[in-house]
């Protein structure tokens, strides 16, 4: 059985110290162990940005892809092996701006892979960009004067757009992060996992204080019912999508793979690539 | 007796002129006939001019020819637009209901024969394509019991009754004809064929079914026209070997949905035309750079932008060769047949996983759509060869973090290939600059070596045949060449230019990149004059000729770019002229 440390490698993140994205790489390291998965079982795949650079960080096949593109990229490699954990994972420009219509079709699609983002609701690599995640009146670089753009709600649409599996976790929160995530990952669908994940350097409205100060933990209200939608979407909206914890999942509803007509049970990646001449003569008198 | 014949049929978008080609085509390709036939649509469902031009001949054909022996109209316009194209003496048949009229001074025969009419009188007017079959089955001397198995097959699932219905509407069709020309009329009767049993299909079905040959698993793909019937093929075939297609919400998905799959150790591929080729281009690279096996199909179409989207042209062939940023080793490869298209689909997935690299398979809408009479294919020829990868157990690495040396700097540039889920073959991919183990690295020399293995492994690609050469001449006046669709037309104009007394050879290209520059430049060095045809308005092949060959003052264009084909005729008249 693997522990968290056979998911680490040598390599030391040039993440500034103290930026969230640590402890996102330590919460996945530790879940992936605690759901029994041995690293050659998993495939982290992520995008471009500060954050996107985890999947070299973590020991697994690891796949850093082009920016926005983590989801498509990550739903390939579930559908072509589908005994592969599959995380996607990366910023909040990547998967809400430039990725957004990955996202939204992911949701809807519903494979079974775990997308984690790391929002900061700034864009980091690039030095300091407005992002979809900022607040109308965010100042930065690009918006000197402060965002006038709304802020994307992206639990409350993940809802709309028909989402098994949606939560919400903050970097800080080692303990809850990790189970969040192995119930993402043990989750038969597409699970979203939004995680805020202060960036020190760019961000310095919503810090860590900031956010103790305004998530509310869904623990903390009561009789919340998170296979409830109804429930979840007026939770969110009373709470500006401030909240933290499993927000909402279906676990009825089949995943993508179980719904697709034809689809293989044994991993197509270990399927017999080659035809019979009987059957090719047949698909050639079709055409005669 | 007649050796080829054309036919044509025409009327409005959505009235039923496709499936009258449709069942036309398929009989006689049962009887043994070579077919081949172009599409005229729009990019509308209902509405506007459509026709279907169908070239009927006992030997292999792979051109519309210049003119046309029978021009079957459902409306007015239909005559309007197409009556210049028949040849003299030519028969038009046009369905009473409209009156159908011919210009005056015209060398041509109408026949007002009232389809609608004996259609509805059998029950519904639907069958009114039936009776202009058999019309024309009267004209070209056919006996109507040769539709019976084509329309047996089409109707079996509606009932003995239909099929029946629809074959009095042949036989009706034909005694009405009969009736007014009193009798057989000269000219139209064809050879008997060979009987001999071919294919009737479309180039994108020819591709579709290589890659169901060759190992294609899964596709991801958003549909445009002339793309589109390689997904639904696909998407009806792959699940009987436990595929499937996914339609994504955008090619950058379906490109980049490949990539993740082809990594992961399935055989995928996407296709598309212009548009999506420009949406898929960042994902080229990454490919490119990742090393990661991709087989992308581009039936080019009218461009820049939504350009003629349902017309030909060749206009894709720099932004194929050259797109991406920065510098990957691709291969773009053109079929120039539908034969050739089907074992080049084999061969894109093979070379693409032998090179670890990107594959454009480049086709144009002429021989993505033209439905045309095809030899069976020769299932020997289908081999799946995969490369370097790794289908054992591996040895513990001597990396400190375990990880394997997917990028290892080799001699041929070929690094082995492992996919996830195997023991000891943990690596990272990346579109950043890497080292052989996959991790980021901006050492200097790191680069070097690593840019210098990419870009290393296509110099000694094995390609069977890059260029198709026809013509023996030591000393051609002439030599024409060409890639994807115009094959066929110049095949034709090249006895006619022999017979008015000029040598002349022809050298079809079908390895685009990496240009097959050993194997033209003698072709060209020996030419007088060389004539490039291709369907675009800058002459690309002919620049990426010179920047290869040079030889620049020999080299001509022989260019067109208005949504057509090019017709045989039109080829020899530019040929005298660039001469
Ligand atoms: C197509 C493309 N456009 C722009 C960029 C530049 N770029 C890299 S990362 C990034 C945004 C990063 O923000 P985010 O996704 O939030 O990640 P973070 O750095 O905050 O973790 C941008 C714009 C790029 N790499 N590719
Ligand atoms: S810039 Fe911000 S997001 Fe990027 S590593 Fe530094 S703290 Fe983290
Ligand atoms: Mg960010």
């Amino acid at each position: 059985m693997a522990t968290f440390k056979d998911f680490r490698n040598s390599i030391k993140p040039n993440w500034c110290p103290g930026c969230g994205d640590f402890s996102v790489q330590a919460a996945i390291q530790r879940a992936a162990a605690n759901v029994g998965l041995e690293p050659d079982n998993l495939a982290v795949v992520s995008g471009i940005g500060c954050s996107g650079r985890i999947s070299g960080y973590i020991k697994s096949y690891g796949f850093h892809g082009i920016h926005g593109r983590s989801l498509p990229i990550a739903q390939g490699v579930k559908m072509a092996n589908r005994d592969l954990t599959v995380i996607a994972s990366g910023g909040d420009g990547d998967g809400f701006a430039i990725g957004m219509g990955h996202t939204v079709h992911a949701i809807r699609r519903n494979i079974d892979i775990t997308y984690i983002v790391m929002d900061n609701q700034i864009y980091g690599l690039t030095k300091g960009q407005t992002s979809p995640r900022s607040e109308v009146g965010f100042k930065t670089k690009s918006t000197p004067e402060g965002s006038v753009e709304s802020a994307i709600g992206i639990m409350e649409l993940a809802l709309t757009a028909g989402a098994t599996f949606v939560a919400q976790s903050f970097s800080t929160d080692l303990k809850e992060l990790t189970s969040i995530i192995e119930a993402g990952i043990n989750h038969k669908g597409f699970s979203l996992i939004n995680v805020f994940s202060p960036c020190v350097t760019y961000n310095k409205v919503n810090t860590y204080d900031w956010f103790k100060e305004h998530l509310v933990p869904l623990s903390s209200i009561e009789n919340y019912d998170s296979s409830n939608r109804m429930m979840a979407m007026q939770t969110l909206m009373e709470n500006k999508g401030l909240v933290k914890g499993i927000i909402y999942q279906d676990k009825v509803k089949p995943s993508y793979q179980d719904l697709a007509h034809g689809y293989s049970k044994k991993a197509l990646a270990k399927t017999d690539l080659n035809l019979s001449e009987e059957k090719f003569n047949e698909l050639m008198t079709e055409f005669m | 007796m007649i050796d080829q014949l054309s036919w044509k049929v025409g009327g409005q978008q959505g009235e039923g002129i496709d499936s009258t080609g449709e069942i036309f085509a398929m009989a006689l390709n049962r009887l043994g006939y070579y077919l081949y036939s172009y599409r005229h649509f729009s990019s509308r469902i209902k509405g506007g001019h459509t026709n279907n031009k169908i070239r009927v001949s006992t030997s292999e054909t792979r051109s519309i020819s210049d003119d046309l022996d029978i021009l079957i109209a459902f409306d007015q316009e239909t005559i309007d637009v197409n009556v210049h194209e028949l040849r003299d003496g030519g028969v038009v048949i046009g369905d009473s209901k409209f009156n159908p009229t011919v210009p005056e001074g015209l060398n041509v025969r109408l026949y007002s024969v009232p389809f609608t009419e004996i259609a509805s009188e059998l029950g519904t007017s639907l069958m009114k394509n039936m009776v202009a079959i058999g019309a024309t089955s009267a004209v070209l001397g056919l006996p109507v019991e040769s539709y019976l198995e084509v329309v047996e097959e089409i109707f079996a699932r509606k009932g003995a009754k239909v099929v029946e219905k629809n074959m009095e509407a042949i036989q009706k069709g034909a005694d009405h004809f009969n009736e007014l020309s009193g009798g057989q009329i000269d000219g139209f009767q064809l050879n008997k064929a060979d009987g001999k049993k071919r294919m009737f299909m479309i180039g994108n079905d020819a591709i579709a079914l290589g890659f169901v040959a060759g190992g294609v698993r899964f596709m991801a793909a958003y549909p445009i026209t002339p793309a589109s019937e390689i997904m639904e093929y696909l998407i009806k075939k792959l699940p009987e070997f436990g595929g499937t297609v996914i339609q994504t919400e955008d090619e950058i998905a379906a490109c980049t949905m490949a990539i993740g799959a082809n990594y992961a150790g399935v055989r995928t591929i996407t296709s598309s035309a212009g548009p999506g080729l420009s949406l898929m281009m960042e994902a080229l690279g990454l490919s490119g750079m990742t090393e990661v096996p991709l087989v992308v199909v581009d039936t080019q179409r009218g461009g820049p932008s939504t350009g003629l989207p349902t017309k030909q042209e060749q206009s894709d062939l720099m932004a194929m060769i050259y797109g991406t940023h920065g510098e990957i080793p691709k291969v773009v490869m053109a079929p120039s047949t539908v034969e050739e298209a089907f074992y080049d689909a084999v061969e894109a997935l093979n070379i693409a996983e032998e090179y670890q690299c990107p594959v454009i398979l480049l086709t144009d809408l002429q021989l993505s759509l033209g439905k045309q009479s095809v030899e069976p294919l020769d299932f020997s020829r289908v081999e799946i060869r995969r490369g370097k990868l790794v289908d054992q157990e591996l040895p513990d690495t001597d990396d400190k973090d375990g990880y394997f040396k997917r990028y290892e700097v080799t001699e041929d540039g070929i690094s082995p290939r492992v996919i996830p889920g195997m023991k000891n073959g943990i690596h990272h991919v990346t579109g950043v600059e890497h080292d052989e183990t996959g991790k980021p690295s901006e050492v200097a020399a790191n680069r070097q070596k690593q840019m210098d293995k990419r870009l290393r492994k296509l110099k000694n690609l094995r390609f069977n045949v890059p260029v198709v050469k026809q013509g023996q001449h030591t000393d051609p006046d002439i030599l024409l060449v060409g890639f994807n669709s115009t094959r066929g037309v110049i095949e034709e104009a090249m006895p006619r230019l022999e017979a008015e007394g000029f040598k002349v050879n022809h050298a079809h290209i079908r390895l685009i990149h990496p240009f097959p520059t050993d194997e033209m430049k003698p072709l060209i060095d020996s030419a007088k004059t060389v004539i490039v045809v291709e369907n675009n308005a800058t002459g690309q092949l002919a620049s990426i000729l010179k920047m290869n060959v040079g030889q620049h003052e020999k080299i001509k264009s022989l260019l067109k770019y208005d949504g057509n084909p090019f017709l045989p005729s039109e080829v020899v008249m530019k040929c005298k002229e660039l001469v």
